[in-house]
């Protein structure tokens, strides 16, 4: 029980990244896959920060005219920091996609994978 | 800019020459050309210089904005990497300058956004490459990636639909080797693969980097395209235009297997791979099922490029085969075949774009009387076909001669039986299509007229091939010194 | 066939809000070391200002601001400007990207140099972030010939 409950939010990051999965593989529709691999990649964006967080910590800002700065009362700026590469990196994956599929759609009409696959033969 | 600035170099020119070439193709369209052709040479000097710096005086570490090493990127270059540096520089030189007769038959009024590309999937497989922190490696790796999803689109008949298949394979692979890196620094709290090397050999009893090191594993065996997946890679690569898959072909996934030796060699300690875990021994059954998979799904291909993207799936199973022996021998096999493969294969696709360029369909049976039309390229079709096969003196021969050695070692009769029985499957599949253009007269019935003269290929693809054939040939008989020279100290100092 | 239906009511709102929607993603870039924000997230703001234009607008009213080949230019000036800043430490001696050197050529010391640097770069990343999203929304929204938004 300890197990579940303690833990509650890796088992709702890997439930998020199974349904984004899930979608990626067995979704017919082109545009269902692409939203699954959203998915996938928010859920480890979303595991990743929040390995960062700590209970009572603040956020990683320092103010103006601070003397003392104690490193252990402010959450961990770096995964943050890696996340948003990785956000970028979403963003850019997603774009190229939605261009490639556009492309797809010129061609065939269609965006459904098998009749794409009986159109290409 | 003194000399020790030799390794960031190397990443930024092609960077931002990319982006220049943006800027100067809407002035001058004829202009992007020449300015690729200089950074990459640009690239391939900086990277002898660099390897000849290595070798002479140790590794290089080069810090990035001047923060030292576990808070700051540091680009490490040692044996290894100045080796793989070498091979990726050169070999997209030498193909940078065939894409522009490529480029113009297939797609003229994209050729500035394709240099820009072409530049940005060099600067991406450099920098995985150089650098020596994991995060940035996935960085580098997913601007590899993306232009390349990019660049393979850029083909017809089929091109979008391989492309995004190949995209969200990748981007899956890619996922996972960022979990792996995720759970490491959970673990270390460091992304730096020098010092992880450090702390990792205290942790290695705990679940997080028994379960980072599976991630990291199965993300580089999605993008090495090893076997149970390496779906992406037949698709991809035969939709793909000539001029790109002559460069992605031969790189990608070498780059890929030298991301898999790092992580697995460098960053943890080689006895948790080869000892701890069965993973060498996972690895060496499915670099069996790669190679003969590979081997034996080629000989029912009718279309060239198609049975050579087969091909390289066998190969990638050469090189997962000798890390995974786990012995000095092994080893040696798999990273000489680094170079080799890189340059058989960058041949042989080579071979597929003139023949393309000049007209001539892919399908083998079509390929009649092509020793007469086009001498030379032929010529080095047959000499990379030998080197596949693994004939002395070309390179094939000493990176299998090591691999053989490398399965003696560790008494392994079923990986030995299987690289000779490649021998052979790879034979018939070379010889195959040697027949068809040697051997059978162009005049029988089935061939058909064509509207334009079919002659030996243009300049500026005819001398790359050339250079290329004359590597296979000659390196093979410079094996020695190279693993003298330079792949003995590459080698951690584990294997005795 | 979509009939576009231009809204008085949407057209004025939007007409008044856009600028200063620009100005926040300005100050979103110039804050991102103090506040939450930078170059990334300034420059989607202020991509997504142009888009709203080619919402609540004809698309031919943002092709009169932003042309493809400005477009394109900004494009190329913005990962221009983030590398030519660590060129320009490299030359001044550090390593790259050392913001430290820039003492030399800007007025300040050098801890307040890095301060600046980091402030150079997220510009130029403020500019090719915008410059992407509104290519990006381009090219899907009007299969690349510009006839209607």
């Amino acid at each position: 029980m300890e197990l579940i409950i303690g833990k509650y939010n890796y088992w709702i990051y890997i439930s998020l990244m199974m349904i984004g999965f899930y979608a990626m593989i067995a979704k017919k529709n082109l545009v269902k896959k692409l939203i699954g691999m959203n998915i996938f990649q928010t859920s480890i964006i979303l595991f990743f920060i929040s390995t960062g967080s700590k209970i009572g910590g603040t956020i990683p800002i320092v103010e103006q005219g601070a003397q003392v700065i104690e490193a252990g009362q402010y959450i961990n700026p770096l995964p943050h920091v890696l996340m948003l590469t990785a956000i970028v990196v979403m963003v850019s994956t997603f774009g190229v996609a939605l261009a490639l599929l556009w492309m797809i759609y010129r061609k065939y009409h269609t965006l459904e994978e098998d009749e794409i696959l009986r159109l290409r033969r | 800019m003194n000399e020790i600035s030799f390794p960031i170099l190397i990443i930024v020119v092609p960077l931002i020459s990319a982006f220049f070439i943006i800027l100067v193709g809407l002035l001058r369209r004829d202009l992007c050309y020449p300015l690729m052709i200089l950074t990459l040479s640009f690239s391939t000097l900086s990277s002898i210089s660099v390897l000849k710096e290595v070798l002479w005086g140790g590794t290089i570490h080069y810090r990035l904005g001047g923060w030292l090493p576990p808070w700051g990127i540091e680009y490490v270059i040692d044996p290894l990497n100045g080796f793989v540096l070498l091979i990726v520089s050169a070999i997209s030189l030498l193909i940078g300058i065939t894409s522009k007769r490529m480029v113009e038959r297939e797609f003229p009024e994209k050729a500035t956004f394709f240099y820009c590309l072409f530049l940005l999937q060099v600067t991406g497989l450099l920098g995985i490459v150089v650098t020596g922190d994991l995060f940035n490696l996935y960085v580098f790796l997913e601007i590899a990636s993306i232009a390349g999803y990019a660049l393979i689109a850029l083909g017809e008949d089929g091109a979008p639909f391989a492309s995004f298949n190949y995209m969200i394979y990748g981007t899956v692979g890619a996922c996972f080797y960022l979990l792996g890196v995720g759970y490491l620094y959970i673990a270390t709290g460091s992304l730096n693969m020098a010092d992880l090397a450090q702390i990792l050999p205290s942790l290695l009893s705990s679940k997080v980097v028994l379960i980072a090191f599976a991630f990291f594993m199965v993300g580089i065996a999605i993008k090495m395209a090893l076997f149970p997946l390496h779906v992406w890679l037949p698709d991809a690569y035969t939709y793909a235009p000539s001029a790109v898959s002559s460069l992605v072909a031969p790189l990608t996934t070498k780059v890929g297997a030298y991301v898999m030796i790092r992580v697995a060699l460098t960053v943890f300690p080689p006895a948790f791979f080869i000892e701890t875990l069965p993973a060498a021994l996972m690895l060496r059954w499915i670099a069996n099922g790669a190679i003969l998979f590979g081997c034996i799904l080629a000989l029912a291909q009718k279309d060239l490029k198609r049975m050579l993207g087969y091909v390289l799936i066998a190969e990638i199973g050469y090189i997962a085969l000798g890390v995974g022996f786990g012995n000095r021998n092994g080893l040696t096999g798999a990273i000489l075949h680094i170079l080799n493969d890189a340059l058989m294969m960058a041949c042989l696709f080579l071979f597929v774009g003139a023949i393309t360029y000049q007209g001539w369909p892919r399908k083998m049976d079509q390929l009649r009387g092509l020793h007469r039309k086009m001498p030379l390229t032929a010529a080095a079709f047959v000499i990379a076909g030998l080197s596949v096969i693994g004939v002395p003196p070309t390179c094939g021969f000493f990176s299998k001669w090591y691999l053989v050695l490398g399965a003696i070692d560790s008494k392994e009769w079923l990986s030995m039986a299987i690289l000779l029985a490649s021998s052979l499957f790879n034979a018939i599949l070379f010889f195959r299509v040697i027949e068809k253009a040697y051997f059978e007269s162009g005049k029988e019935h089935g061939m058909v007229q064509r509207t334009m003269e079919i002659k030996e290929s243009p300049l500026t693809i005819l001398l790359p091939l050339l250079v290329l054939t004359a590597g296979v040939l000659s390196l093979g008989l410079f094996s020695g010194k190279i693993i003298s020279g330079i792949i003995r100290f590459a080698i951690p100092v584990y294997f005795k | 066939m979509i009939t576009h239906f231009y809204d008085v009511i949407i057209q004025t709102v939007c007409r008044l809000l856009i600028p200063f929607i620009q100005v926040y993603g300005l100050y979103v870039i110039a804050h991102g070391h103090s506040s939450p924000g930078g170059g990334f997230q300034g420059g989607v703001i202020l991509g997504a200002s142009f888009i709203l234009l080619c919402l609540s607008h004809d698309l031919q009213e943002m092709r009169k601001r932003l042309t493809r080949r400005t477009i394109l230019i900004f494009c190329s000036l913005g990962v221009t400007i983030y590398a030519g800043i660590g060129f320009v430490c490299l030359l001044l001696g550090g390593n790259y990207l050392d913001y430290g050197r820039l003492h030399r050529i800007l007025p300040v010391d050098s801890v307040a140099a890095r301060s600046l640097g980091i402030f150079g770069i997220e510009v130029g990343v403020g500019i090719t972030v915008m410059a992407v999203m509104v290519s990006i929304f381009l090219d899907l929204a009007s299969e690349e010939k510009v006839r209607e938004g």
